[in-house]
């Protein structure tokens, strides 16, 4: 798959580079996985806690910017994974023209996420210190802290990958990224875009949708 | 022995520690044997530390009465004993330091997967420490290591977020660390060296990187919950908003039931080693000894409950873990039976590892009965909270661990600095640690049963003799930790140097010269027996 990529030091086969790569990729995507995963723990023990109340905070979320996001992402996903073929097939204007693309769609999901954000601090919405607060209850406040550490902490994500997305098209545009010889690279990234993607896809149910 | 300065030997002047003088050639070093000393300076560094906190404690104790320390700092102390001993000493203890010196070699590679992550896994690791120590400085924090919400989320007014983000910190160099491990023991293995082949060191040190890569990322969240907490006013543990602080607890020993494995499975690795080289025949029932590592992984995260018998949780999860626990403790049994009989009739040498080795063994099994009786429901009740838990795992964890740290220290030495030691010196340091060792935390089982609490500093004077006896004792620790110091450093100017194998053991790190070459191998090697391929021929010694 990889036929030509330079073999660095600690190996001696392309082979066992290119296996080392992606495993050391998937074992960092797990590491993901748990980190969020005491996340999605504690949205879970909290509404088995406080079911009623939990489904009635839920129900104050902008259902349709989530909705928007939700396939925002789900297209950025796949122009990355058509990235990844463009480059394999060492297509660089196409590679790099979907990678810039779908880096655009983060930056969207973003925008969206700040007018969400804005709306539900004018609201007294956002459980910060120092803000006017209008919760119609404790369980409120409990909810809307975990919607805004998940989400918060999925938008840190997000922006890193949007970061790769746009240092890997640069790259690929000026061909200082060899296509197809280093298609692994665009591959590793796009697993963490997905990653990223996936997250979200199970955010927006365990907190929109529980409604 | 001569008084002599001995010069650089031409192994010497060919090996890793002189391919490059410069500071900068240390600091940008890639070389898994150069980071693997970075890391040996940093957590002795970080152990001295720690054994300071506990200096204090021990002092404290000495009097029934609150007269050294104020109640505050007594909270603070121990607090960093247990934070910087469990995160900044314990844990990349053995696996930063002898794992990353090691594991290339054994498996006949020639650096780990990612040489650069690991180098930044080590410059992540000291900026966690560099907080850590500004905590220290900024007058500490007092929640204990456990930082048990609402305590630290709420109400303790030390420097809380400072310490949790110094943790978060240093658990992504553990998790960089476990990744290198696990993809370089995947895919850096030399020709021949099938997974049946692999030492023992390295199966545990696999076990324990699975744990490090997925129990890590668990604390790193909790921790972080605390930190925005305080910060920001996100009170997700707080029981005023409907929030659960039990839910704190379970995260938390979610990560550091297997973290109490992380810190020891290392260790049982070393041991493996130690046994086989110190009886000279092949580990008895390889491949138990081998899978009991990754049942240890596997199992430990079951079991987290065991502390939380008395916190409330429900009664049935309460007999599950308790069973569950007991369970744990048969891949350990296994571990500690399979050893005896790898000594049994063999011709033990009795050289300085080996000793570290039998008193690791000793200590270990003391620490994991007391494990199973503390993981009875209805005995936990009465000692939960009691010096006999902390009794308990200094045994595994001080007894253990840093006897099997030493082991290790005193085995490869020669290997790492080329240089052998005054054995008699290695000798006396093991049997010290061992009688310092017992003098300090028996006393503290009887403590803990007569109802001494833990984290308190003002007791019923009935208790005074036992904690003098413990604070006695942990001055002979204290004098016997630093000795190899002496000996050791004597041994880099004056040190006969090391043949390739001294000891006469079987591995592919022994292959090489001591000190290996930067590259380890010339040619990468091929394999052809087995880990523990006795009685090793004499003219391979040499
Ligand atoms: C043989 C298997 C083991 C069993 C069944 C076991 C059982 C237990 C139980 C039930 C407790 C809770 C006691 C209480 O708080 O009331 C405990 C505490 C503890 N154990 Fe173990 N243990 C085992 C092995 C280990 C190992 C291998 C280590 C460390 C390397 C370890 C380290 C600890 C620590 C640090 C605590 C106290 C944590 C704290 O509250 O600060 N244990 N153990
Ligand atoms: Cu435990």
């Amino acid at each position: 798959m990889t036929q030509g990529s330079p073999v660095h030091e600690p190996y001696t086969e392309a082979s066992q580079q290119h296996e080392a790569n992606m495993l050391g990729m998937f074992i960092f995507l797990g590491t993901e996985i748990m980190l969020f995963g005491g996340l999605f723990a504690a949205i879970m023990v909290y509404r088995i806690e406080h079911r009623e109340q939990l489904i009635e905070a839920s129900k104050r979320l902008y259902l349709w910017i989530g909705t928007a996001n939700t396939v925002i992402l789900l297209t950025s996903s796949l122009l990355v994974a058509l990235a990844v073929q463009a480059s394999r097939a060492g297509s660089r204007r196409v590679g790099a023209t979907l990678l810039v693309a779908s880096a655009c769609m983060g930056v969207g999901f973003l925008g969206l996420k700040g007018i969400e954000y804005a709306k539900e601090w004018q609201e007294g919405l956002l459980p910060l210190t120092g803000v006017r607060h209008a919760f119609s209850g404790p369980v409120q406040e409990l909810f809307m802290g975990l919607y805004l550490a998940a989400t918060g902490l999925h938008a840190v994500h997000l922006t890193i990958g949007i970061a790769l997305m746009v240092g890997l098209s640069w790259r690929v545009g000026r061909g200082s990224l060899r296509l197809p010889q280093k298609a692994l690279t665009v591959e590793l990234c796009g697993l963490y875009w997905h990653l990223v993607d996936i997250i979200w896809i199970f955010l927006f149910p365990a907190l929109y949708l529980v409604r | 022995m001569t008084e002599r300065h001995i010069p650089e030997t031409d192994v010497e002047k060919v090996s890793y520690l002189r391919a490059g003088h410069s500071l900068r050639s240390w600091l940008l070093t890639t070389d898994h044997k150069r980071i693997a000393i970075l890391y040996l300076y940093a957590v002795t560094f970080f152990f001295f530390i720690g054994g300071a906190a506990a200096a204090l404690v021990r002092i404290e104790l000495l009097t029934p009465g609150g007269d050294f320390l104020t109640n505050e700092g007594y909270n603070r102390t121990f607090t960093l004993h247990g934070v910087i001993m469990v995160w900044f000493f314990l844990i990349p203890s053995i696996p930063n330091t002898f794992g990353n010196f090691l594991i290339p070699l054994m498996i006949g590679a020639r650096d780990l997967a990612f040489p650069r992550l690991n180098l930044l896994s080590w410059y992540i690791y000291l900026l966690g420490g560099t907080l850590t120590l500004y905590v220290l400085v900024a007058g500490g924090v007092d929640t204990g290591w456990t930082f048990y919400t609402p305590l630290s989320s709420m109400f303790a007014n030390g420097n809380v977020v400072a310490a949790t983000v110094a943790i978060f910190i240093a658990g992504f160099s553990s998790i960089l660390t476990g990744l290198n491990f696990i993809v370089t023991i995947h895919t850096l293995r030399a020709p021949g060296m099938t997974w049946g082949r692999l030492p023992l060191f390295v199966w545990s040190h696999y076990a324990t990187s699975l744990i490090l890569v997925l129990a890590t990322p668990i604390l790193a969240i909790t921790l972080a919950l605390i930190a925005a907490e305080r910060l920001f006013g996100i009170g997700i543990f707080d029981p005023s908003l409907g929030g659960d602080p039990l839910l704190y607890q379970h995260l938390f020993w979610f990560y550091s039931h297997p973290a109490v494995y992380i810190m020891v499975l290392p260790a049982l690795g070393v041991v493996s080693e130690l046994v086989a080289a110190a009886a000279r025949k092949p580990v008895f029932g390889y491949w138990f000894v081998a899978f009991s590592s990754i049942a240890i992984a596997i199992i430990g995260f079951l079991v987290w409950g065991h502390h939380m018998f008395v916190s409330g949780q429900s009664m049935y999860a309460s007999a599950v873990f308790s069973f569950l626990s007991l369970a744990v403790a048969v891949p350990s049994g296994i571990k500690v039976y399979n050893w005896t009989a790898t000594l049994y009739k063999g011709h033990i040498s009795l050289d300085p590892p080996f000793l570290f080795a039998m008193s690791f063994i000793g200590l270990f099994v003391f620490g994991g009965l007391t494990g199973l009786i503390l993981a009875m429901l209805a005995i936990d009740v009465h000692v939960h909270d009691t010096y006999f838990v902390v009794a308990h795992f200094h045994y595994i964890m001080v007894g253990g661990t840093v006897s099997a740290f030493f082991g290790a220290l005193h085995f490869w030495w020669p290997k790492i600095t080329g240089r052998e030691y005054i054995m008699v010196w290695g000798r006396l340091t093991a049997i010290f640690i061992f009688l310092g060792f017992n003098l300090t935390f028996f006393p503290q089982y009887l403590l803990g049963y007569l109802g001494m609490p833990r984290r308190y500093h003002i007791y019923d004077p009935s208790f005074q003799v036992l904690h003098v006896m413990s604070s006695l004792g942990a001055s002979l620790l204290g004098v016997a930790y630093v000795l190899p110091f002496t000996y050791l450093f004597y041994s880099l100017r004056y040190g006969k140097p090391s043949p390739p194998n001294p000891w006469g053991v079987t591995g592919l790190e022994w292959t090489t010269p001591s000190p290996p070459p930067k590259q380890n191998f010339d040619q990468i090697p091929v394999v052809t027996t087995g880990p523990y391929d006795y009685p090793v021929e004499m003219e391979d010694r040499r």
